[in-house]
Parts: structure tokens; sequence; C-alpha cells
């Protein structure tokens, strides 16, 4: 009887993981649709920089950015990560980042001010989440190596 | 007596470290992936320790954390409080008190248990690999008779676990999908509030699993399960289940509202209820 309940439930977890591979309704380059193309997405990093603005702690790391160049790279940048027909023309992660010291609170404050800008641009949870999936991979980039 | 005393000290302490470091907030992680305060004291679902420290610091932030958890099943009153400290997302310290009491006039038993937890390898969100954490909780029963009369070998005993935990931003559904392993090694009776090891059986590993997805930013949904020992011939003791939504308002407060179907518990069948619980991290 024990066994048998286990076993249901490890049948439960084990089913619930591999849905989380197959259920996904849409093939899977069609973010940049959600996202509303490329005018949405522009739209969207609009947003964005105007939360940096107001955002206390991400504020101080873009006083001395070029915010027109930054809004097409991050639009460029985007659109590529979305799956969009676009390059991306900027430097590297890295290389934009260097000498920047942004630690872990550092980008955890820009993700949530991303956050903030994707709920403004009226995107739905699973839209906000499967860009969020394709920007934690850049984590290791943007933050400096202590 | 005295042990009692040290609990609420260290809730005190905590309270009053959060009085002071109150204008330096965590900023930690992304919401309602640090998860809650287990009953034990320690960080992660309701019954199961997460690889996660509580609260959302990270390597450079220092956070305590308060909770307090009432539960009401068919025959008893179960309620536990207590306070942790994590230290620059690597070094978790609990200090918490779990309370029994039949709802017929019968005494409570309490026990203390003080824990530890050591991250040893990644980031639930961000790494590629499972975050994994290593624990350890010792606790002692304060009040014995029961312990003592159902021939528990020990008054008090320790508790060591893995846990492997992994959120997933894109998962069941789009949505942010955690799923957590534990395994423990332990001779605890009913947490250890019957006392520790027993005719039946002695220390032994122990299989516990937590699934939960997070509806949106702020309302997570999700399942537990923990695997009990049936150490004592004279009460029987059934595996935990429970599922449970969590309300995440903010990074600094957290509130659980549960069902638990606790199987026998101390001579009493079929124990089923309500868990409420509230968690404050700063």
């Amino acid at each position: 009887m024990k066994t048998c309940r286990l076993l249901s439930f490890s049948l439960f977890l084990t089913s619930m993981m591999l849905m989380s591979g197959c259920l996904s309704p849409q093939p899977k380059d069609d973010l940049f649709k959600q996202l509303g193309s490329l005018a949405g997405i522009e739209r969207f990093v609009d947003i964005f920089i105007r939360e940096i603005g107001e955002s206390k702690e991400v504020r101080p790391y873009f006083e001395d950015t070029n915010l027109d160049r930054f809004r097409e790279k991050q639009i460029e940048h985007i659109c590529l990560l979305s799956g969009g027909p676009c390059t991306y023309t900027g430097d590297s992660i890295v290389e934009s980042h260097k000498g920047m010291g942004v630690n872990e609170a550092d980008f955890n404050a820009l993700v949530d001010t991303a956050i903030r800008a994707m709920n403004k641009a009226g995107y739905s949870v699973a839209t906000r989440n499967r860009l969020l999936a394709r920007i934690a991979p850049l984590r290791g980039e943007v933050m400096e190596v202590k | 007596m005295r042990i009692r005393h040290t609990v609420i000290l260290f809730f005190l302490g905590s309270l009053l470290s959060y009085i002071f470091a109150a204008p330096c907030y965590s900023n930690g992680k992304l919401l309602a992936t640090a998860g809650t305060s287990t009953i034990e004291g320690s960080g992660g679902g309701g019954m199961v320790p997460w690889a996660m420290l509580s609260g959302y610091g990270t390597k450079d932030e220092t956070v305590s954390s308060l909770y307090s958890t009432h539960i009401n099943l068919s025959d008893f009153t179960m309620w536990s409080y207590g306070a942790a400290v994590s230290y620059h997302d690597r070094v978790e310290l609990s200090a918490s008190q779990q309370t029994i009491q039949g709802k017929e006039n019968a005494d409570p038993i309490s026990m203390n248990t003080f824990g530890t937890k050591v991250r040893l390898y990644g980031d639930a969100v961000y790494s590629q690999w499972p975050q994994v954490s290593i624990g350890i909780q010792y606790k002692n029963v304060l009040d014995t008779d029961a312990a003592n009369s159902l021939e528990a070998k020990k008054n008090s005993g320790t508790d060591v676990y893995f846990s492997a935990t992994k959120i997933w931003l894109d998962g069941l559904l789009h949505r942010n999908t955690l799923f957590n392993i534990t395994l423990r090694n332990s001779d605890a009776n009913q947490l250890g509030l019957l006392g520790f090891g027993g005719d039946n059986h002695h220390r032994r590993w122990l299989w516990e699993s937590s699934a939960a997805v997070l509806i949106n930013r702020h309302w997570a949904v999700g399942a537990e399960y923990r695997m009990k020992p049936s150490n004592l011939s004279a009460v029987k003791e059934d595996d935990w289940k429970g599922t449970f939504i969590a309300y995440f308002p903010s990074k600094q407060l957290s509130i659980t509202f549960s069902y638990l179907q606790l199987g026998d518990v101390a001579g009493q069948r079929d124990q089923k209820g309500p868990y409420l619980s509230l968690q404050g991290a700063f």
C-alpha cells in the first residue's frame, strides 16, 4: 500500500516534469511574435528605459550610457533572442559590462526592472517567463567575476 | 527549561537585528523563488527543506527571517515558530520550537530544533544543474513522558539531509516550475515529538519531495511528500502529504495555506487538516 502510493506520487511528479517539456502549445520560436514583433519590442524597450530611470538601484549604472545607442542595441538583442530577423551589432555582453562591478543583487534588481517593464508592456505571464528564460543564461556574462 | 529560553532569545535576537538592519532590505532573488520556512525551521516548503537558504539574500547579503505555523488536525493541534539567519547565501542557522497537543485536554509536547544548512553548489534558478545543500537538524524533546512510555530509544536526535532543488523559469505551461528532492537520514518519531528510535527500526534514509508551479509572480501552488519512519510498534507512523497554495505579496512576507494528510499520528487514525504559515524575511 505504502509502495503503491509512493509510486503513484513519483509518477505524478515525473509526468509533471515531462509535461513541462512537451505541453508548450506554440512552436519554439514564435516568441518574437508574442512580443509584438519589432514594433512591440521597441515599445517594450522604451518602457524598460523609463523603468531604469525610476529605479534607485539600477539607474546609477546608466549615468554615462548613451541611451539612444543602448535602446538600439537592446532592441536588436531582444529581437535576436526571441528568434526575430535581426543581427546584433553591439559589443559583446562581457565587453559592455566590463568594469561596472555588477553583483548578484544588482543583476536581480535589473531583472526585477525588466519584469516591471514587461508587466507594463502588457505581456502575459507565459511570454514574460519565456523571455526571462532566454535572458537568464547571460547572467554569468553580465556579473563581475570575483 | 533553559533551552526553551534559548529559542525565544534567538527569536528576539533576530527581531532586533531586523529593527537595526531595517533600511537594508535584501534585494535578493526573484520573488517567490526563495520558498518559505518549514515546520522544522529550515528554509523550504511546508514540510520539506529545500536547497535554497531562507530569505532572498545574495552572496553579499545577510538575511533574517521569522515564521509561525499553525496546523489544525482531526484530533491534534500542532504549532511551530522560529527564526533563521542566512549568511551570504552560504550558511543558514535556524532555531525553532514545535508543539503538538491533543484536542481532548492532553498535555502539550514540545521540542526544540536547531538547524544548520550549507549551500554546496549552484543557484536553483540560474545554474544549469540543481542547487545542492547539506543540512543538519539537532532536535530534543522537552516533554518526554510520551516518548518514554512508547519506549523510544532517546529523547534527542540529529537528522542529516541533502536537498537538490531546481527552478525552471520557462517550465510547466511557461510558468516558473520548482522541483525538489531531499534525502534525510533520521531516527525521529513524528519529527521527534515522540522521541527518537524504537523497537521496529533505527536510523535510516528517508525520501522527501516537493513540486510547485508559480501561477504568476505572487502565487504558487504545489504538493509535498515526506516519507516517515515507523520506529515504534505501539503507534504507527504514516508518510506525510500536503498540497499548498502560497502568496508572496513582497520579498518580506509570505503566507502559505496548505491541506495536510498525515495518516496515523500518535495512535489516532487518519489525521488531516489545514495548515497556515506566515513568514517574514528581513
